[in-house]
């Protein structure tokens, strides 16, 4: 089949849609081997690779489950994530993940973590706690959270992650990064072409596929879609932040962005590019993953900034993807978005850069609302240009 | 903690408040009096370390309960939704940052002192992390953070222990010499620890004299109280121990003479319910919240808000001949930071050690460090205890939460459980 941009989408949708993770069963039964999942927003999926296990990302049920039992363990004021994900495990859907990482970046999913404990018992079950100091006290107890993964991971997958391996692995991991940056870079060029409803699947797909494989998708998109001729459109270019971890459904992204937006950045499975730069491929690969984590990365709620430099970053993001404004879209009830919410604001008042906020669940029902929302933001920056 | 409400006043009551007042007053002349002044949170507070430098803490946390006490959150609450803050999120965080954008009047009227060093403890919670990022946009002061890593696996590693001493000498004691301009006193820090161990001992006396029928305290409302020197500007100093000492004296003779705790409605000897509690409290209605278990003969026998800021219990104190270590190891062990599956068994404990009826949790809707799973504990809990459990929700300083209607309905058909399982029995 030739892989035209519509066919990867194509295919990208229906990864995205289908809930019972079939890729990661057949990918597991091809290759003899097991699979490990993830929750939000970061966890280093060089080593669970380098163990020749699949990282699965996983992020909540979208808009087309339905919670059955998922809602009976939680309040109505927690976001939708954790009970999607309850659901998914509860209905058997995860059952080929023979691990599941619950990354800190919220006490919900740290929470989480603990329901897993008792509601899964006999998975690999893992909270990692990254450390909020980048400094040489982070580095000794990230080093020792690495080293217990790394050794769980050699139990559950028989192999041994070897300075080898895990430099095979980072290596393939940085020519995705690199791919997903060229792919983020053509869509600022060229927003009329590289949709954000395709580049939001694409994301999504690195959750689930195989590093290679997904990249191999990366290139053949960008070929394709480089020799396409999608006609230009005359949208107001933003910069959406606050949906790193619940994501809104694809409806929300394609409502969002036929409302008169191109979106020329964004957070949405921002694991997958964390890192700003390479990571060091040579004699310590693991002390190279350990710098990578404490070195340049990508500012978001989930990491603690201690200097003056809060929302600089998006700032920044603006100017170099020439956006014209920015929309917070974050889930509800989502602590860690909504609490930097005002203190970026603040910063992007002072820049002169114009926003509007709303807040979705996965599975939102108010779409139409929301388009009309931003669809206004984009006229008024339209007509009023930056304020 | 540091409450006043109107309550039948014995000694220890007036003694603390005596104290709070102390302090507030302290703190407003701070600034004339050449003392630095630390923000800092109540859970994994190194209020020894700070004392060691002659510093004062202020705890933004009780600047919101104390808030909510008086009235006055629902307005500050709205004075920072006003700004951009979401409806959505901790309630705290937003009291606090609309207290100080009216002016930071603490809860005895006197103006707060700006911080000198915002000392971040990140422990139990990572709200605290957006938290002190807010106050730091709002504080031209250096800020330095202590994580204390989560004990997700029920235990404390030698990595987490390391981690965090390592801070403490590292990273805190440094920044707290800065803005001192004092080198550590480590005697000074030995007899304050010293000091804490001998009021933690005290504290896990007076705990336990719940086990008595009747019990002498209520370990929730009452001890909110309870906890409001050791909890806050006063572990370490003799006005401390001297507080436990009273209160003690005054618990040990309610048990000699089978007195029940004091409630705002007289003293509650007619105790109908053993409960156990999970989640803070409310603190907008307070009174009226006690009231409704009062009125219903509840005594609270044991809770895990009251060991947020330390669990005790287990045999943990403070060790002068381990400064940095015992207090490193002190943040990692407070309630928040415990994992769920540890959660359920500490209240399966006190359940069974305190012979409940039942047990009972308070979902506080701004606080996804308690709340997030307690739906699912409940569960865990009424299996291994065979104990009804039941289930309220309200929040901490946001009035438009506090239901008395419907924690009441909800609480009817709780006792109503709790009979049938007594029959059943
Ligand atoms: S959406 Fe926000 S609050 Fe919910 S789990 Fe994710 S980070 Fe935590
Ligand atoms: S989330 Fe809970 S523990 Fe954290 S600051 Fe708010 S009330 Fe306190």
């Amino acid at each position: 089949m030739k892989m035209t941009a519509e066919n990867i989408i194509n295919r990208c949708e229906e990864l995205h849609d289908d809930l019972h993770f079939n890729y990661v069963k057949q990918w597991k039964e091809a290759n003899d081997a097991k699979a490990i999942g993830f929750m939000p927003v970061y966890v280093p999926r060089e080593l669970i690779h380098a163990a020749g296990m699949l990282p699965v990302g996983i992020m909540g049920g979208g808009d087309n489950m339905e919670i059955i039992r998922g809602d009976a363990f939680f309040q109505s004021y927690i976001c939708r994530i954790p009970r999607s994900t309850i659901e998914l495990g509860l209905t058997g859907r995860l059952d080929d993940l023979d691990g599941l990482l619950f990354p800190a970046i919220c006490d919900v999913i740290r929470n989480l973590s603990g329901m897993w404990q008792m509601m899964f018992e006999g998975k690999y079950i893992k909270y990692l706690d990254v450390p909020q100091n980048f400094g040489e006290q982070g580095r000794a107890f990230y080093s020792a959270e690495l080293a217990d993964m790394a050794k769980a991971f050699e139990r559950i997958s028989g192999n041994k992650i070897t300075d080898d391996s895990l430099n095979t692995s980072i290596a393939l991991y940085n020519e995705n990064r690199r791919l997903i940056a060229e792919l983020y870079d053509l869509r600022a060029e060229a927003p009329h072409k590289v949709l954000t409803s395709d580049l939001f699947l694409l994301m999504r797909a690195s959750n689930i596929l195989e590093v290679t494989e997904h990249s191999q998708m990366l290139r053949d998109y960008m070929v394709s879609i480089r020799n396409s001729d999608r006609p230009i459109r005359d949208h107001v270019r933003v910069v959406v932040t606050g949906a790193f971890c619940e994501q809104p459904p694809l409806s929300l992204v394609r409502a969002m962005e036929n409302s008169g937006c191109f979106i020329v950045d964004d957070d949405w499975v921002l694991g997958n590019r964390y890192h700003l730069d390479p990571i060091d491929v040579g004699d310590r690969p693991m002390a190279a993953l350990i710098e990578a984590y404490l070195g340049k990365t990508v500012a978001t709620a989930s990491r603690y900034e201690e200097g003056d430099d809060k929302g600089m970053y998006l700032v920044n993001q603006v100017r170099d993807r020439n956006a014209e404004g920015v929309i917070f879209a974050s889930a509800s009830f989502c602590d860690p978005a909504l609490l930097d919410r005002p203190m970026i604001q603040d910063v992007l008042t002072r820049e002169n850069i114009p926003y509007t906020a709303f807040k979705y669940a996965e599975n939102t029902g108010q779409i139409q609302v929301i388009k009309e929302q931003t669809g206004t933001f984009a006229d008024s920056i339209k007509l009023w240009g930056v304020q | 903690m540091n409450i006043q409400v109107d309550i039948q006043k014995e000694d220890s009551m007036l003694i603390q408040k005596q104290m709070i007042a102390g302090h507030f007053e302290k703190l407003s002349k701070a600034k004339e009096n050449n003392k630095k002044v630390v923000y800092t949170f109540v859970p994994g507070n190194l209020n020894e370390l700070i004392r060691a430098f002659d510093m004062l803490p202020v705890h933004p946390e009780v600047n919101a309960l104390q808030s909510g006490m008086r009235k006055m959150s629902g307005g500050y609450i709205q004075e920072a939704e006003k700004t951009g803050h979401s409806e959505d999120v901790c309630t705290y965080v937003k009291c606090d940052i609309g207290m100080m954008k009216k002016g930071n009047i603490g809860p005895t009227g006197l103006p707060l002192p700006k911080p000198d060093l915002l000392l971040l403890s990140y422990t139990g919670c990572f709200t605290f992390l957006k938290w002190f990022e807010l106050l730091k946009q709002e504080y031209d002061c250096p800020i330095v953070m202590l994580q204390a890593p989560y004990q997700a696996e029920g235990e404390i590693t030698p990595e987490m222990r390391d981690y965090v001493t390592k801070q403490l000498e590292e990273v805190v004691v440094p920044a707290l010499e800065d803005v001192s301009g004092k080198k550590l006193d480590r005697d000074r820090l030995k007899e304050l620890l010293e000091s804490s161990a001998r009021a933690e001992e005290l504290l896990v006396d007076i705990w336990n004299s719940a086990k008595n029928k009747p019990s002498p305290i209520d370990a929730y409302f009452g001890g909110v109280f309870y906890i409001g020197p050791i909890f806050t500007a006063f572990r370490g100093l003799p006005e401390c121990e001297d507080y436990y000492r009273i209160l003690k004296a005054e618990v040990d003779y309610r048990v000699a003479n089978k007195l029940g705790p004091v409630t705002p409605e007289g003293e509650l000897n007619q105790q109908k319910y053993r409960i156990v509690i999970e989640g803070p409290p409310n603190w907008t209605s307070f009174r009226d919240f006690w009231k409704i278990f009062a009125d219903e003969g509840v005594v609270m026998v044991a809770s895990t808000y009251t060991k947020v800021g330390g669990l005790y219990e287990n045999g943990f104190r403070h060790d002068p001949q381990r400064p940095l270590e015992s207090l490193g190891e002190y943040c990692l062990g407070c309630y928040t930071n415990h994992s769920l599956p540890a959660r359920v068994e500490i209240l399966q404990n006190y359940i069974e050690d305190f012979e409940a009826d039942g047990f009972l949790i308070n979902s506080i809707k701004s606080c996804n460090s308690f709340s997030a799973g307690q739906l699912l504990m409940m569960r865990e809990i009424e299996k291994k205890t065979g104990r009804a459990g039941g289930f309220i929700e309200s929040d901490l300083v946001d009035p438009r939460y506090f239901s008395a209607a419907n924690i009441k309905n909800r609480l009817e058909s709780y006792f109503q459980m709790i009979e049938a399982k007594r029959v059943g029995a």
